[in-house]
């Protein structure tokens, strides 16, 4: 039973200091997102000198020029590929260790779930540079190693291969998270539940995929959200990369492109733009997909 | 409830024992098989970070990158932290107070914010946690650049603040706090201390914190990491170098080798030193990460 006495001031005053910071830092950012995304400095001659720019009201054209600009929609592109092939490779992966580590058979599991779990405890930027040092061709000892044993030099950072070099940063950076997900699903999980398919003789693998597997359907789903909304955010890593190959451009990702446009094309607007889209386009994703797992019928 | 559950109780006893006295299968010898190739992979990147981080310049493009060579540790070290009038010292300092000091000030916040939801009854409380609850989905880099232009406009870019105070706020941080005091806080206790004329805070302070503490380790933990991972807030609020947090002191270290070779070595070590602290927390704590994330995928 809940206090049903009057609550009187008490739980404004717990609220208040969270309230006014989530205001201040939150929502107000995403207003004025939303109000510089309809605006656009009107340019005047050649620009030159103060008084020759305005600020007017633009309506909705900088969000048809974000729909129109090839460079965004390369980008979304990129990064939507990127999203079709590493999450499902990533989460696959974590699922099965975490399925391994539960299981009855395997051996070491605490040493194995610290080492899965290690690059987590190392920032992205971090994990992104210590990549590249080995993705750089003359320092990196895998290119040596791979040369060595006959597989030609291989190039990390061609036009085609370097968005899968970023995919494999981020897999080796998130997998041991998403398996603690999964696998704290598995432990909460009452083992009585699988020890009754077990004496009736049913396998480790059938235990696996048809008791265990359907119980963690919502930690699985919350790993694939989180997943959804880091890939659409991508910008660290290749930010990073930038630094020692020339086949990721200014426009990347939209993050990136959103970046370049704030701060090297000084176009604020657009950025503003740009930004409220991909917050937008964010959530349609990650709703739409809790969306169609509902509609499955997963225990969400 | 099952959130509490997993914190509180522990593994059942005869499933332990069972899973001791498995014997060597096949399929543990190949799961286990699987598991250690998985670990090497997870390892080594970290393993390549530790032995460059004893190379002296020549020996680091020189020598195989998986083996030690030319002890040049000591001198490395003193370089890093003396390079640049010992500025590694204050993106230490500094990644300690945005991260330490801000997951702190996150973790109060938070905690007395999700208490008041989850233990009082007022009007508009479902709508203010919905919307609370909508700011975990949106991005924070979606968030950077409005707040970068916000920021501007009251003249706070580039100083401690503009990164400290948008990162004090965690909307995860509110719902772990919810839904941990909603199952973890009986309703009676609160009643029982009313009775004794303790004051609304007085019981936060005494009664609710001390049986939230588990839920507040993992809050801080949570958003100590995210603060810790976030670059893109400090890449566009901070343009002097001495306020820079560890992360992105790296990050231009690693642009500038073209101008000081020596600097890969640097940020070598540095990348390695800065990430010590954090890893052993990460792995020693690594129980609240699991409840914390047993909570977050229950309630989904």
């Amino acid at each position: 039973m809940r206090p049903r006495r009057r609550a009187g001031w008490a739980p404004v005053m717990f609220l208040a200091p969270f309230g006014l910071l989530f205001a201040l830092f939150f929502l107000l950012p995403i207003g004025y997102a939303i109000y510089e995304s309809f605006l656009k400095v009107h340019v005047s001659g050649l620009g030159l000198g103060p008084g020759t720019s305005t600020t007017v009201f633009a309506g909705l054209a900088n969000y048809g020029q974000v729909f129109s600009d090839s460079s965004f929609l390369q980008g979304v592109s990129r990064v939507l590929l990127f999203a079709v092939v590493q999450i499902p490779v990533m989460l696959l992966l974590a699922t099965i260790l975490a399925l391994l580590l539960d299981s009855v058979a395997a051996r070491f599991k605490r040493f194995f779930r610290l080492a899965f779990f290690l690059p987590y405890g190392i920032p992205g930027v971090i994990a992104a540079i210590l990549w590249s040092f080995l993705y750089l061709p003359g320092l990196s000892p895998v290119v040596a190693a791979l040369h060595g044993s006959g597989f030609g030099t291989v190039n990390f950072l061609g036009t085609n291969s370097v968005l899968w070099s970023i995919a494999n940063i981020v897999t080796w950076e998130y997998t041991g998270y998403n398996m603690l997900i999964i696998y704290a699903g598995l432990q909460a999980i009452p083992a009585d539940l699988y020890e009754a398919a077990r004496l009736d003789g049913a396998s480790e693998w059938r235990v696996a995929t048809r008791i265990k597997l359907p119980l963690v359907t919502s930690s699985l789903v919350l790993t694939a959200v989180f997943s959804i909304i880091g890939t659409l955010q991508l910008f660290s890593e290749p930010q990073v990369l930038r630094a020692i190959t020339d086949n990721i451009s200014s426009s990347y990702t939209p993050n990136l492109l959103a970046y370049t446009q704030a701060f090297t094309a000084n176009n604020p607007n657009y950025a503003a733009a740009i930004a409220v889209v991909l917050a937008i386009g964010t959530f349609i994703l990650s709703f739409g997909f809790l969306r169609l797992v509902q509609r499955r019928g997963a225990a969400v | 409830m099952a959130a509490v559950n997993a914190v509180v109780r522990p593994r059942s006893f005869p499933s332990a024992r069972e899973r001791g006295s498995a014997g060597v299968t096949k399929g543990g010898i190949l799961a286990t098989a699987f598991m250690f190739v998985c670990a090497v992979y997870f390892l080594l990147p970290a393993w390549w970070l530790i032995v460059s981080s004893t190379k002296g310049p020549s020996t680091l493009y020189a020598s195989e990158g998986f083996w030690f060579s030319q002890l040049h540790l000591m001198s490395n070290l003193t370089g890093l932290f003396s390079y640049d009038g010992g500025i590694y010292w204050h993106w230490l300092i500094n990644t300690l107070l945005y991260a330490g000091a801000g997951a702190l000030c996150a973790t109060l916040l938070a905690s007395a914010a999700g208490y008041a939801l989850a233990k009082y009854e007022f009007g508009g409380r479902q709508l203010i946690f919905s919307v609370i609850l909508g700011g975990v989905l949106v991005p924070g880099t979606a968030l950077a650049l409005p707040l970068y232009l916000l920021m501007s406009k009251v003249s706070l870019t580039n100083t401690y603040w503009s990164v400290f105070l948008p990162s004090i706020v965690s909307p995860f941080g509110v719902y772990l706090a919810r839904v941990y005091a909603a199952a973890a806080i009986p309703d009676e206790l609160i009643e029982a201390a009313r009775i004794d004329g303790a004051s609304e805070g007085k019981i936060f302070r005494v009664v609710a914190l001390r049986i939230m503490s588990p839920a507040l380790v993992t809050m801080f933990l949570f958003q100590f990491v995210a603060i810790w991972n976030n670059f893109f807030l400090p890449l566009v609020m901070l343009s002097n170098t001495r306020l820079y947090p560890v992360t992105l002191g790296l990050y231009t270290w690693n642009n500038q080798y073209g101008q000081a070779p020596q600097l890969v070595s640097y940020v070598i070590i540095g990348s390695l030193i800065s990430v010590i602290p954090l890893v052993v927390a990460f792995l020693s704590l690594q129980r609240f990460w699991r409840s914390g994330l047993t909570a977050g995928s229950v309630r989904l």
